[in-house]
């Protein structure tokens, strides 16, 4: 029956839509390990995580419009400088959001830092809201073109755009750098040592709150990049944008196993596949419907997601 | 001691409260209801400019019978659960006596209720679900059109304009885009057409490429959106990036800046088409407030006018019957003509505009739109 469906469709319209779910479940990826990173340490979910997304598209934008106010006109030489200013203003909210929602409540029950992470992320959004107005926001297309390429005669194409390659490479660059800072580097031993016993990597001398600072700093790096590559990708964004990406990259990073990175990366793939294959070959009204149903039933089967580890109870 | 301490305080803001609700005598209050806040924020404010200079004029005129129009903000977020707590506010808290608005079709008709039964009129100038207006709600009036006349607009023009033969039809699964995609594919089915893709979208998404890519494989002619401009920006966006060149046509709700702006640019929107009510800026009724509204640089565009002329016709009938009581004004509404700066306005019975006068216009390459000439078509 599927080869029989799959030799009705153009090879080249079927390879888009991989294209698609791919460049998709990338962005929702690279969202993903922020998410995972934060869990993977201190085992909370940061539910601020998708508005720092939204903020560094709103510092893309800005750092946008001054540097090209100082005369830079060179795409890359923008690309880069934006990139790198947004990443450390962003850097510098993920700090802040642990400072204040996170470390005063370090010793409190399970649940307190849960909801004064879900009061910042509403103080965030209308903080975005009242300071640059709730319209819409746009940023010029600045890296226009494509590559097509045809696996057919039939005068279709399949294609990606600069942007989109961007994104792709970006988030499996992210994911393979975090997967080496964490397994290979000193500052690694030291997040994984604060991961598995917190009092006793401090009293063998880890400064675990700073550990966990440089933990958010890093997740919100990732977003930063996020926010920076959907932000040339789409064009446009508004103060709300954080939340569905927000959903769509917990729920990736729940399906790729949480605390796990390359996990992460997986997930928001195959969420990303799942939807574009839903959306392009039966409808698009239901593709979260169905997208959502495949997590549920995937999770009954295997709980602690593709890459997780289960968790072992400590007695 | 601090309990006490605590209920004194209570009951001395309480009584505060009441105090502030005691009604001024000569003024007449009227609520604006719309999504002033949220994505689509920039409707809510072309109903708040709208109505915020036509009371201005009319107070510096002397008001209606010398009592001055005093305005109350409803912010509804295009939420239909918020309208109606907006509504009951608007009615119970700020004691307003009409109410222009609301926008979102979806928000309208909960509000709508909370009017109805308070004896509130309503007139949206805005809304163009039929629904509105289809029940039976005596106080509900609209200065816009209805989606069953725009929708037919959008197919006449496909079919015998554009001469598409593969349509597809997507919509938001809001209230007004669905409701306008279904008024749509109904006309088109009168023509002898049917759609090749009838799919829904999720708002606040952003991503269409799939979509677009299915649209690709079924080599469509034509695309018809029911929706609202933030996610017809993008998929507009997404098409022409995916090289789908076809024509794009939708309805009011992209009638704003704000969808060049949600598209990422004025090349991308180029060449849509979209139904409207004919300019109401070009009406020479209303050249003196364009004007205005101009010289404090603000481009009267899309429903901005419409609400101007919503409070010219309430003022026109609180003056004339002297009463703010929401069936006095709806009868006096029903049976007479008002003078507003789109011409004069006259309902049925069943408080839509005896008249509708939707037109296609088509956004060019500097992000502006302007009416489609049908003579060269």
């Amino acid at each position: 029956m599927i080869s029989s469906f799959l030799s009705h469709i153009d090879p080249n319209i079927l390879l888009q839509q991989v294209v698609n779910g791919l460049v998709l479940g990338s962005i929702y990826g690279l969202i993903a390990i922020g998410y995972t990173m934060v869990y993977g340490i201190i085992g909370m979910i940061n539910f601020a995580h998708g508005e720092i997304y939204m903020i560094s598209a709103y510092l893309t934008a800005i750092f946008l419009t001054v540097l090209t106010f100082f005369g830079l006109q060179s795409v890359p030489v923008l690309l880069f400088f934006t990139l790198l200013a947004t990443l450390v203003f962003t850097a510098l909210y993920g700090w802040v959001v642990e400072r204040v929602a996170y470390r005063p409540l370090r010793n409190s029950t399970r649940l307190a830092p849960f909801i004064s992470a879900i009061g910042i992320s509403l103080v965030l959004q209308n903080y975005v809201r009242l300071s640059q107005g709730a319209r819409n926001q746009g940023v010029s297309a600045l890296l226009e073109g494509s590559f097509r390429l045809s696996v057919t005669n039939t005068g279709s194409f399949v294609q990606i755009t600069y942007v989109q390659v961007l994104i792709v490479v970006a988030a499996f660059l992210g994911m393979g750098i975090l997967t080496f800072i964490i397994g290979q580097t000193p500052l690694g031993r030291a997040c994984r040592a604060t991961q598995q016993d917190r009092v006793m990597a401090q009293i063998l001398g880890v400064d675990t709150d700073r550990i966990i600072s440089i933990v958010f700093v890093l997740g919100a790096a990732m977003a930063s990049i996020a926010g920076v590559l959907v932000t040339l990708n789409y064009g446009s964004f508004d103060f709300h944008i954080g939340f569905i990406a927000g959903i769509k990259a917990f729920t990736a990073a729940v399906l790729g196993g949480i605390g796990s990175l390359p996990g992460a990366m997986l997930g928001g793939l195959i969420l990303g596949v799942l939807e574009s294959f839903f959306s392009g070959f039966v409808n698009t009204d239901y593709k979260d419907v169905f997208a959502f149903s495949m997590l549920v039933l995937f999770l009954i089967f295997r709980p602690s997601g593709l890459l997780g580890v289960p968790e072992v109870e400590k007695v | 001691m601090k309990k006490i301490g605590g209920t004194l305080f209570f009951a001395a803001s309480f009584f505060m409260l009441i105090g502030l609700k005691i009604v001024q005598a000569g003024e007449i209050r009227i609520g604006v209801g719309g999504p002033l806040s949220g994505s689509y924020a920039a409707f809510g404010e072309q109903l708040w400019r709208g109505a915020e200079q036509a009371a201005i004029d009319i107070n510096a005129a002397g008001g209606i019978h010398g009592d001055k129009i005093q305005l109350f903000k409803g912010d509804d977020a295009c939420e239909p659960k918020q309208a109606v707590a907006v509504a009951n506010r608007l009615v119970d808290f700020d004691h307003v006596q009409v109410v222009i608005g609301h926008f979102c079709s979806s928000s309208t008709m909960p509000a709508s209720e909370v009017y109805a039964d308070a004896g509130v009129l309503m007139i949206t100038p805005a809304s163009t679900n039929p629904m509105v207006t289809e029940r039976g709600l005596p106080t509900v009036f609209r200065t816009c059109g209805r989606d069953d006349q725009q929708g037919a607009v959008g197919a006449d023009f496909i079919v015998q304009q554009l001469k598409a033969k593969k349509i597809a039809v997507l919509h938001d699964k809001d209230t007004y885009g669905q409701g306008l995609a279904d008024a749509m594919k109904a006309r088109l089915y009168e023509l002898g057409g049917k759609e090749v893709l009838y799919d829904g979208i999720t708002r606040g998404e952003k991503d269409f490429n799939a979509l677009v890519t299915k649209l690709k494989s079924l080599h469509v002619d034509a695309v018809y959106f029911g929706g609202l401009h933030n996610e017809a920006g993008p998929m507009v966006r997404q098409m022409r990036e995916q090289g789908l060149n076809v024509p794009f046509i939708s309805g009011d709700g992209i009638v704003s800046e704000d969808f060049v702006i949600a598209a990422g640019g004025a090349q991308y929107v180029q060449g849509v088409y979209m139904t409207f009510g004919a300019d109401s800026r070009k009406i020479p009724s209303g050249a003196q407030v364009v004007e205005r509204f101009r010289s404090q640089h603000y481009e009267p565009e899309g429903y901005t006018l419409y609400s101007y002329a919503t409070l010219q016709s309430i003022a026109q009938a609180i003056t004339a019957t002297g009463s703010t009581d929401g069936i006095t004004l709806a009868d006096w509404l029903h049976k007479n003509t008002t003078q507003t700066v789109m011409g004069p306005k006259k309902w049925n019975a069943k408080g839509d505009l005896e008249i509708s006068d939707y037109v296609m216009y088509q956004w060019d390459k500097q992000g502006k739109y302007a009416e489609v000439d049908m003579t060269t078509h």
